[in-house]
C-alpha cells in the first residue's frame, strides 16, 4: 500500500521537469518534448484523483488529452520541419528574425 | 442523444460541414475553386448564424449532452459574435489570400474549424468540452500563423506560438486535473454547487467509506488549482505576465489571421474565462480577484509603453491589444454582473473596429507584407484619402473618442470598475488610455501630416474588402451614437449567466 | 510488494525524466521520453486502470514517440550547442522551479489524508464502464474531437508538403 500523495507528489516531480527542460532545453524537438513530460504528469494526476474518488471521469479525461497530445504532436512536428526548411536550424536561439 | 440535443450544436454541425466541403472542393475541381471557398465559407456562417436564430430564446430549458453546453444568452451573444468576426476576416482575406498564393481551400476550412471550436468553447459548461473546444479553435490558429510556409517570420511565429500555447495548456490542464481531484466534477455548475456547499460531489454518489476523499473541499487545493487555470487563461488573452508570444506571433501572422486571433480568439477566450471564473469560481473570488487586479494593470501599463516604442504597425498593434485585454481584466475584475456586461459589450467593439484596422494594413502591405512600417503609411491621407480616412476612424475608436465604439466600451467599463470601488484601478485605466492615444494618433499624424518618402503603390480596394471596411466603420458608429442595444443584449445575457448561481439552482 | 513496484517505477520515471534534460542528443532525450511513459504505463496499471495503460503504451509510447524519433532523424539533428542565455535562465529559474515544487507538494501533503491508500485491486478496471461513459455521457466530446484530428491531419499535409 502507498498513500495516494505519494503518486500526486510523483506526478508534480513530472510536471516540474517538465517545466525545467522547456525552460532550459535549447534544441526545439526536446523542448517539444518537454511539454508532453508535462502533459504526461498531468495524465498520471488524474488517474490517480480518479482512483481516490472512484470515478471514471478523470480516466476520460486523460483519453482525450491523449487525443489532443498526438494531434498536437503531428502539428508541432509538422510546424518545427517547416521552421527548419526556413532557417537550417532546431537551436531556439537562432530562431530571433523578430526582436523580443 | 434526442432531437434537441442535435439542435443545440446545429450550428457547429453545418460549420464542420461547411469546412469539410470547402476542404474537398479542391480535391474534385481544380479551375476556378478558388472563387467558391469563400462564397461556400460565408453560406456556412450564414448558415450557421441562422442555427443560433433558430435557438431563440436563447434560455435553456435544458442543459444539452447532460450539462455539457449551455446554451443561453451569454453563449448566444458570442457565437454571433464569432460568426461576424469569421465572416469579416474571409471577406478581408479573399485578396490576401489570392496575392500570396496561400491553399485557399484549406485556409477557410481552417477558419471555419476555428471558428467551430470558438463556437463550442463559449457555450460549454464542461471542463472537457471547453479543454476540447480551446484545443480546436488553438490547433487550427498555429497552423493559420504559420500559412505563408516559405516565409521564415510566418514559420517562426506560428512555433513560438504553438511551443508557449502547448505549455501553457499543460498548465491549464494541471489546474483542471486539482479541481477535479478538489471537487470531484468537471462540470461548471456542479464545482460551483461543490465549492459553494463546501462539500465534494462524490458525497451524494458513493458512500463515504469508500472514497478517502470525501468531505470538505480543500481549499488551498482549490486556490492552486485556480492560480493554474489562471496561467493558461492569461496566456490566451494574453495578459502580462503571459505575453511574450504576443508581439512576434502577430506580427508574423498573415495579417487577416492576426486580425481573427486578435478579435475572435480574444473574445473565445474571454468568454471561456468569464465563465469559468463566474459560473465555477464566483463562491471563491477573493482568491482570484488580486490576480485579476495586478494582472490588469500590468497588462495596461506594460502594452501601452511598449506600443510607444514600436515602428511596425503589426507590433504596434499587437502591444496595444495586450493593453486592451488589461481593460477588459479591468472590468473582470469587477465580477459583476455590469462588468460582464461590460467585458462582453467591449469585447464586441473591440472586434469591429481592430478587424477595420487590420484591414487596412493588410490592403496597404501588398504583396509579401512589405509596407507595414509607421513611415511606409507617410503621406496615405493625400494618396488614398478613403483607405486612411477609415484607419483614422478606427484609430480614433481604438483610443476612446466619443461617438465611436471604443468610446462606450471604455465607459462602460470604468462604470463597472467604479460601482465595485475599484478607484484606484479606474484612474490608472483612464491615465493609461491617455498614453495610449499618444501612438495611435502618431499613425495619424504620418498619414496627414508627413510628406511620403518613396512612391508606395496603393492597390485599388476590391468590392469585399470595400465592403469590410464600410460594415466596420458603420458598426463603429453604430455602437458609439446608439449602443443601447447591444449593451441590453449583454446586460441580459449576464444577468442570465449569474442568475441562477445565487440560489444554487442546477 | 506493492510498495517496492511502486518506488521501482516512480523512480525510473524520475531517472528517465531526469535523462532527458542532461542528455544533449535529441533521440537520446526521445529515448529517455519513453522510458518516462513506460514507467507511467506501469503506474496506470497499478492504480487500476488498464485500459489506459495499454493506450499509453500504443498511442503514447508507439504512435507519438515514432513520430518525434522520425522527425529527429528525418532532420538529422544535432548535439544541442551550450549557450549563454540557457546559463543565466539556470541560475534564475532554477529556484524558482523548486518553489514552484515545494509549494505544490506542500499543498497536495496537506490536502491529502496519510491514510488515503491506493491497493491493488481496490478500483479494478473498468473498460466496458468506460467504453459506456466514453458513448453516452461524453458523446459529444468524443465526436467532437475527430475535428481535432481532422485538423491536424490538413495541417500535417498543408505545413510540411513540398512546394510544388
Amino acid at each position: 500500500m502507498v498513500p495516494l500523495s505519494y503518486y500526486l507528489i510523483l506526478a508534480a516531480i513530472l510536471f516540474v521537469i517538465g517545466v525545467a527542460g522547456f525552460l532550459f532545453k535549447r534544441n526545439i524537438v526536446t523542448i517539444f518534448m518537454s511539454v508532453e513530460l508535462m502533459l504526461n504528469a498531468v495524465n498520471l494526476t488524474f488517474v490517480s484523483l480518479s482512483y481516490s474518488l472512484r470515478q471514471l471521469d478523470g480516466q476520460i479525461f486523460v483519453f482525450f488529452v491523449m487525443v489532443v497530445a498526438a494531434a498536437e504532436a503531428t502539428i508541432g512536428l509538422a510546424i518545427i520541419i517547416t521552421v527548419f526548411r526556413n532557417r537550417e536550424s532546431l537551436n531556439v536561439d537562432r530562431i530571433d528574425l523578430m526582436k523580443l | 442523444m434526442q432531437t434537441s440535443d442535435l439542435i443545440r450544436i446545429l450550428p457547429e454541425i453545418i460549420l464542420a460541414v461547411a469546412g469539410i466541403v470547402v476542404m474537398l472542393l479542391g480535391a474534385f475541381q481544380k479551375q476556378n475553386a478558388g472563387r467558391m471557398h469563400p462564397a461556400i465559407a460565408l453560406l456556412g456562417l450564414l448558415g450557421a448564424a441562422g442555427a443560433i436564430a433558430y435557438q431563440y430564446p436563447w434560455r435553456s430549458l435544458d442543459p444539452a449532452f447532460g450539462g455539457m453546453l449551455e446554451l443561453d444568452a451569454f453563449s448566444a451573444f458570442f457565437h454571433i459574435l464569432f460568426f461576424l468576426v469569421a465572416a469579416l476576416v474571409v471577406l478581408s482575406s479573399s485578396e490576401y489570400v489570392a496575392q500570396e498564393r496561400l491553399a485557399s481551400g484549406e485556409y477557410h476550412a481552417l477558419l471555419l474549424f476555428a471558428t467551430m471550436g470558438m463556437g463550442l468553447m463559449a457555450s460549454s459548461n464542461d471542463l472537457i468540452m471547453i479543454f476540447i473546444g480551446l484545443e480546436i479553435s488553438s490547433l487550427a490558429s498555429y497552423i493559420l500563423v504559420g500559412f505563408r510556409r516559405g516565409v521564415a517570420t510566418s514559420s517562426e511565429s506560428s512555433l513560438k506560438y504553438f511551443l508557449l500555447g502547448s505549455f501553457a495548456t499543460a498548465f491549464l490542464l494541471y489546474g483542471i486535473a486539482l479541481m477535479f481531484g478538489a471537487t470531484g466534477a468537471t462540470n461548471l455548475t456542479e464545482i460551483h454547487l461543490a465549492l459553494q456547499a463546501e462539500q465534494n460531489t462524490v458525497t451524494a454518489m458513493a458512500s463515504p467509506q469508500l472514497t478517502p476523499l470525501v468531505g470538505p473541499v480543500p481549499t488551498a487545493l482549490v486556490g492552486l488549482s485556480i492560480a493554474l487555470l489562471f496561467v493558461g487563461f492569461a496566456f490566451k488573452v494574453s495578459a502580462v505576465p503571459f505575453q511574450i508570444w504576443t508581439p512576434d506571433v502577430y506580427q508574423g501572422a498573415p495579417t487577416p489571421v492576426t486580425a481573427f486571433l486578435s478579435t475572435g480568439s480574444k473574445a473565445a477566450a474571454f468568454a471561456v474565462f468569464l465563465r469559468v471564473f463566474m459560473v465555477a469560481l464566483e463562491g471563491s473570488a477573493q482568491d482570484w480577484v488580486w490576480l485579476l487586479w495586478v494582472s490588469g494593470l500590468l497588462s495596461m501599463v506594460l502594452g501601452n509603453l511598449a506600443a510607444l516604442l514600436q515602428t511596425n504597425i503589426k507590433r504596434m498593434l499587437a502591444y496595444s491589444s495586450i493593453a486592451h485585454a488589461g481593460y477588459i481584466l479591468v472590468a473582470f475584475t469587477a465580477h459583476s454582473e455590469e462588468g460582464v456586461a461590460a467585458v462582453m459589450f467591449y469585447l464586441a467593439a473591440y472586434a469591429l473596429m481592430n478587424i477595420g484596422a487590420f484591414a487596412v494594413v493588410s490592403h496597404f502591405g501588398n504583396r509579401g507584407e512589405r509596407y507595414v512600417e509607421m513611415e511606409h503609411y507617410a503621406g496615405l491621407g493625400y494618396r488614398a484619402p478613403l483607405l486612411a480616412a477609415s484607419m483614422t476612424v478606427f484609430l480614433l475608436s481604438l483610443i476612446g473618442i466619443p461617438l465611436t465604439g471604443g468610446f462606450f466600451g471604455k465607459f462602460y467599463i470604468f462604470r463597472a470598475a467604479l460601482h465595485a470601488d475599484l478607484v484606484w484601478l479606474t484612474v490608472l485605466g483612464v491615465l493609461n488610455s491617455a498614453i495610449a492615444a499618444y501612438y495611435y494618433l502618431r499613425v495619424i499624424v504620418f498619414m496627414y501630416m508627413h510628406p511620403a518618402a518613396e512612391q508606395i503603390p496603393v492597390e485599388r480596394v476590391r468590392p469585399a474588402m470595400g465592403f469590410v471596411l464600410i460594415f466596420s466603420m458603420a458598426a463603429t458608429f453604430l455602437l458609439g451614437i446608439f449602443p443601447q442595444a447591444v449593451l441590453d443584449f449583454a446586460s441580459q445575457a449576464a444577468a442570465l449567466l449569474l442568475e441562477n448561481l445565487g440560489n444554487g439552482v442546477l | 510488494m506493492y510498495q517496492a513496484l511502486f518506488f521501482l517505477f516512480a523512480a525510473s520515471a524520475v531517472g528517465f525524466a531526469i535523462n532527458l534534460l542532461i542528455q544533449r542528443h535529441p533521440i537520446h532525450s526521445a529515448l529517455s521520453l519513453i522510458g518516462v511513459m513506460g514507467s507511467l504505463a506501469s503506474l496506470y496499471l497499478m492504480l487500476g486502470a488498464e485500459f489506459l495503460a495499454v493506450v499509453q503504451v500504443i498511442v503514447y509510447a508507439g504512435a507519438v514517440m515514432v513520430l518525434f524519433v522520425f522527425v529527429i532523424m528525418l532532420l538529422n539533428a544535432d548535439k544541442e550547442e551550450p549557450s549563454d542565455r540557457s546559463k543565466m535562465a539556470k541560475y534564475l529559474g532554477l529556484p524558482l522551479l523548486f518553489l514552484l515544487l515545494a509549494m505544490i507538494t506542500v499543498v497536495i501533503y496537506r490536502q491529502f489524508p496519510e491514510d488515503a491508500m491506493v491497493q491493488f485491486g481496490d478500483f479494478p478496471g473498468q473498460t466496458a464502464a468506460i467504453g459506456r461513459l466514453l458513448f453516452r455521457d461524453f458523446l459529444l466530446p468524443f465526436e467532437v474531437i475527430s475535428i481535432l484530428i481532422l485538423i491536424a491531419i490538413i495541417g500535417a499535409i498543408v505545413l510540411a508538403k513540398k512546394e510544388p
